[in-house]
């Protein structure tokens, strides 16, 4: 069992919390409801893992916990901020403050060089680390000089992991970071976001729709529907490593 | 570097082609308003400094005879400052190997010194040995047109002999930067030339010993004209003096003037049609390369930059564009400013040039596009960070899409795959096509407004020379004469038809309107000199009242039925009231016109004529023109060709040099629009058409898709450039100055397609450009990222 884990469990500090959060989008003349009132809370440290199909609403989730995407109805809460009625600066401050993010389609900067990438973040963050620590942290020193063409599609996601956790965050989100990727080099770009939350204690919420994945977390939230089905608590973590998908 | 503006520096790096092609349309359109402006402010500049240095008349006036010592009465009027008073005269000249008559007009220079008043500009030579009667200053155009030098002779009548005269120097004179005949309206170079001679020389040879039929002078500053001429009308009434007259009147300097105002007119229009098409251009394709960028700008947006940061650094990436564009632009304005300018000096023979270019020139060009630029940026920022990052990220969804009305006709489903996928792309974004549409448009409208005017002069002249002074040949004699005068031209061997005429110099008051022209009498039967009306049908002209050429009419805002007071300014000089009967559409000079018998019966003078026109066999000319020049009573003659042909040298073609420069920038916008269309196309499609690959399309039929996109474009867009073109040429004529001609708005077939032309081969070296780029399409790429 994870320390960390056990440390949540003994006193849990919550980072984020929703309360009815209800998000519907228009499309056409159509409504999709892609959230319906959802209570949940996210404590410091942990590992969740947000499980569910294509539809399931869990990348709205995140996106809201990001800052990257407002509620229709409903509250959120990153430690005591509201940022459900947060200003325009105050969610871009919060980002660039508080979260990192990992996408599934990497978004790097194709004119920038893996390093460029990183620094391009830490370059407005207010205690980042070095670039090139960022990038040791995720083995990739050796191509930090290389642009995104130049690299394969792990490696692209390591520097979007790098970028992400350069600004040192309180929450790492990552969307599908291995939805583009083959399950080997899944498996690296996982274990480089498992030895972030545990070495720099951040707070990370992965997606993804492979239920093996989810035996990495140390709590699995379930989504279908825009409704939380189920939260599981892991009791049997297990590293990446020994993960087989 | 921060990384950031590394981004900046490598996104320009990628993007080079199609920020080249931005830069061209700035630079053309900021070159354009440079060259303009500046050049117009050049020649106003030289031409102020040549009045100023060289002493230019600020009134003038002729008068028969008075005697020397008048000059000391007028010096004594206050508020004059210097004096020259002269002898002027007409004489007939013979000049080798130019069989055809040469009028010279001598005016006089003191013996010793300069002239004070209207000092000459000496480029060749020396003045006139005042002992010698044989020795002249010519003026330039003249001596050039003859390959005259000092040292070389011609030959002048001189109280009815003929008398060998020396050029002893080259001169240019602010008086006559145009060099006209009197009652001529456009300069001719080698039938007319003005000759300075010494005062003794000149009083000898026309009997004017001591005595001076022409005053010229310079007013103290801040004096009113209107008071001088007023006590010097009065000074030379009792010898025969003639209304003295403004600056503003003088010949030379009207025309010099009119193309002044006409420059100044072309390069407001031009610079502000082009900077505007130039800015609209900017805005359209900076707006649509950003929305290019829209997943990195959300990418930005999700690591914590704020919308400032990411406007800031859009405006970054297209303020290095728009700088180097404008830096281009106000060099290569200065460069073609300079070119333009020393053409002019050239065209009208200015002595220096002084080349002005105003700062507030720049800081207008810089803030116009700076301002085009940011609107088009930040707009475009503006809707990529409105969308939430998370939305942003992701492709743009399906945009909405219905089935367009043209998809419905019957017809489309006739169409092979490939058209009607074309034809639905375009159809169903209708905005972004009709952006595209409207970028190719304004660029072939303003290659239309670059070209028309030679279409537009040329059927000036058609009509004024083929329908309305359709005479070979004007003749003037020295004075009103009667109809024995024109029963001897017609004698003469060669000439096949004349009709007379009477010409009287007058002024035209209406209220505080007035004019200064000359009445000119037709006889009843016209056949050679017809004023128009507005279809260019001959006009009837009333043996009651006077018509007036229909600019003249809006100058004395006048209508037909109107009474206008007429004051001749000859013989008797008679003052009269004549109803305006009609207005004669003339694009050509200025005039009014009455029955020849109503305009002798109001000058109280019996049946007498000024001259006539004539219709001659070709083959004869030459003999008519030997006849004439020795007939005394014969003061000058013109033939129309020569008319035409002065006509196309001089103000035309100070048209031309502009709008050859004009039409030149005009293509460059032309191919920086259209290749930017085409590239943006590309850009934005780029990963459709490698999707279309992916499914098996071969590399022709995307091209057919994405050019067949852009032909489509060009197609619609060409025939909106014309009419857009055909409107800013009507705006534009309406602005021109009217005094000299008459724009009238007219655009050959011949004008569209030189315009078409350009836009298709614009489009089809960027099709080739887009097609290389498609050719090599990243396959792979689409496959492994993103949707």
């Amino acid at each position: 069992m994870n320390e960390n884990a056990q440390d949540i469990r003994q006193s849990p500090v919550t980072v984020f919390r929703t309360l009815g959060l209800t998000k519907t989008y228009e499309m056409g003349d159509v409504k999709v409801h892609a959230l319906r009132r959802v209570d949940s809370e996210l404590y410091s440290g942990e590992l969740v893992v947000l499980l569910g199909a294509s539809g399931s609403g869990k990348s709205t989730y995140m996106n809201i916990l990001g800052g990257l995407d407002r509620p229709t109805t409903g509250e959120v809460y990153y430690e005591e901020h509201d940022l459900t009625n947060a200003t325009e600066s105050e969610l871009t401050e919060y980002r660039r403050e508080h979260v990192g993010f990992v996408f599934q389609f990497y978004n790097l900067i194709p004119s920038l060089t893996a390093l460029e990438n990183v620094s391009i973040v830490t370059e407005i963050s207010e205690d980042p680390l070095d670039p090139k620590d960022a990038l040791g942290l995720v083995n990739l020193t050796q191509r930090m000089d290389h642009f995104p063409s130049e690299l394969s599609g792990g490696e692209q996601q390591r520097v979007a992991i790098a970028r992400a956790i350069a600004k040192n965050p309180t929450v790492l989100l990552c969307d599908e970071p291995t939805g583009a990727l083959d399950s080997e080099t899944g498996s690296l770009v996982l274990s480089a976001i498992e030895q972030i939350n545990r070495e720099l204690n951040t707070t990370t919420a992965v997606i993804t729709h492979n239920i093996a994945i989810s035996r990495m977390a140390d709590r699995i939230i379930h989504l279908a529907d825009g409704v939380i089905t189920d939260v599981e608590v892991n009791t049997n973590k297990v590293h990446v490593k020994d993960i087989k998908w | 570097m921060r990384a950031i503006n590394r981004k900046l520096y490598r996104d320009l790096q990628d993007t080079w082609g199609q920020a080249l092609a931005i830069i061209l349309v700035i630079a053309a359109g900021t070159s354009t308003f440079v060259m303009s402006i500046s050049t117009y402010d050049t020649l106003v500049q030289t031409r102020d400094a040549y009045y100023r240095d060289y002493r230019f008349e600020d009134i003038f006036a002729s008068l028969n005879r008075a005697p020397e010592s008048l000059r000391e009465v007028i010096e004594s009027i206050e508020g004059i400052n210097k004096v020259e008073t002269r002898v002027v005269a007409s004489a007939k000249l013979t000049v080798a190997d130019f069989p055809e008559p040469v009028l010279g007009e001598v005016v006089s220079i003191p013996d010793f010194g300069e002239p004070t008043v209207n000092r000459l500009y000496l480029l060749q030579g020396r003045y006139p040995d005042p002992v010698r009667d044989d020795e002249v200053i010519l003026n330039q155009v003249f001596a050039n047109a003859h390959n005259l030098v000092p040292g070389d002779s011609f030959e002048m009548i001189i109280k009815g002999r003929l008398e060998t005269m020396r050029v002893v120097g080259i001169a240019l004179s602010p008086e006559y930067i145009y060099q006209v005949a009197p009652g001529a309206i456009m300069p001719d170079f080698k039938r007319f030339g003005v000759i300075w001679m010494s005062r003794d020389a000149v009083g000898k040879a026309f009997d004017m010993d001591n005595a001076f039929n022409n005053v010229v002078m310079t007013l103290q500053p801040g004096v009113n004209p209107k008071d001088i001429i007023e006590r010097l009308d009065l000074l030379l009434e009792p010898y025969g003096g003639r209304d003295a007259q403004e600056r503003e009147w003088q010949v030379s300097h009207r025309i010099f003037k009119s193309d002044i105002d006409q420059l100044e007119q072309m390069a407001g229009m031009f610079s502000s049609i082009f900077l505007g098409v130039a800015a609209f251009l900017l805005n359209i394709v900076v707006s649509r390369l950003i929305n290019t960028q829209r997943e990195i700008i959300a990418a930005l947006k999700a690591f914590g930059y704020s919308n400032i940061d990411i406007g800031l650094h859009y405006l970054g990436y297209v303020g290095v564009i728009i700088t180097i564009g404008l830096l281009l632009g106000i060099a290569g304005g200065i460069w073609l400013g300079i070119a333009l300018s020393n053409l002019y000096m050239e065209f009208y023979r200015l002595p220096y040039m002084e080349f002005e270019f105003r700062l507030s020139i720049i800081t207008i060009a810089v803030m116009i596009t700076f301002l085009a630029a940011s609107v088009g940026t930040l707009f475009a920022v503006n809707r990529a960070v409105k969308l939430p990052p998370a939305q942003a990220m992701k492709p743009e969804p399906p945009a909405k899409f219905r089935k367009t009305l043209i998809e419905k006709l019957k017809v489309f489903s006739l169409l092979p795959q490939m058209a009607r996928m074309v034809i639905r792309h375009l159809s169903r974004k209708p905005v972004k096509a009709s952006l595209s549409i409207a970028g190719i448009a304004l660029a072939c409208s303003i290659l239309v407004v670059g070209s028309f005017f030679r279409d537009a002069l040329e059927f000036l002249i058609d009509i004024e020379f083929g329908l309305a002074q359709r005479e070979d040949m004007t003749i003037v004699f020295t004075e009103p004469s009667s109809r024995n005068a024109y029963y001897n031209i017609l004698n003469l061997e060669g000439v096949d038809y004349g009709e007379v005429y009477r010409s009287v110099p007058v002024r035209l008051v209406n209220g505080h309107r007035t004019y200064l022209t000359g009445i000119n009498g037709y006889q009843e039967q016209r056949d050679l000199h017809r004023p128009l009306d507005t279809n260019h049908e001959p006009i009837d002209i009333p043996t009651q009242g006077i018509l007036l050429t229909d600019y003249l009419g809006e100058l004395l805002d006048v209508e037909v039925g109107d009474i206008v007071n007429v004051e001749v300014l000859e013989g008797r000089r008679p003052v009269d009231q004549l109803r305006v009967a009609g207005l004669v559409n003339q694009y050509f000079g200025i005039g009014a016109y009455m029955d020849i018998n109503s305009l002798n019966r109001m000058m109280r003078e019996d049946d007498v004529i000024s001259g006539v026109y004539l219709k001659i066999d070709p083959a004869y000319e030459q003999q008519i023109y030997h006849q004439l020049k020795d007939m005394p009573r014969v003061a000058n003659f013109e033939t129309n060709r020569h008319i035409v042909q002065a006509f196309n040298d001089t103000s035309a073609e100070m048209v031309y040099i502009f709008v050859g420069f004009i039409f030149g920038l005009a293509v460059i916008i032309t191919f920086g629009v259209v290749y930017n269309t085409a590239r943006i196309a590309l850009s934005e499609r780029g990963r459709d058409m490698a999707s279309l690959r992916v499914l098996g399309f071969t590399r022709g039929e995307i091209s057919y898709i994405l050019l067949g996109e852009l032909v489509v474009l060009t197609l619609i867009a060409i025939p909106v450039g014309m009419i857009i073109g055909r409107l800013l040429s009507w705006y534009m004529i309406q602005e021109i100055p009217k005094e000299i001609f008459r724009v009238p708005l007219i655009i050959e077939n011949s004008t569209y397609a030189i315009s078409a032309t350009v836009v298709i081969i614009a489009s089809i070296l960027s099709g080739l450009v887009v097609r290389n780029r498609l050719d090599h399409l990243d396959l792979i790429g689409v496959l492994k990222t993103r949707e």
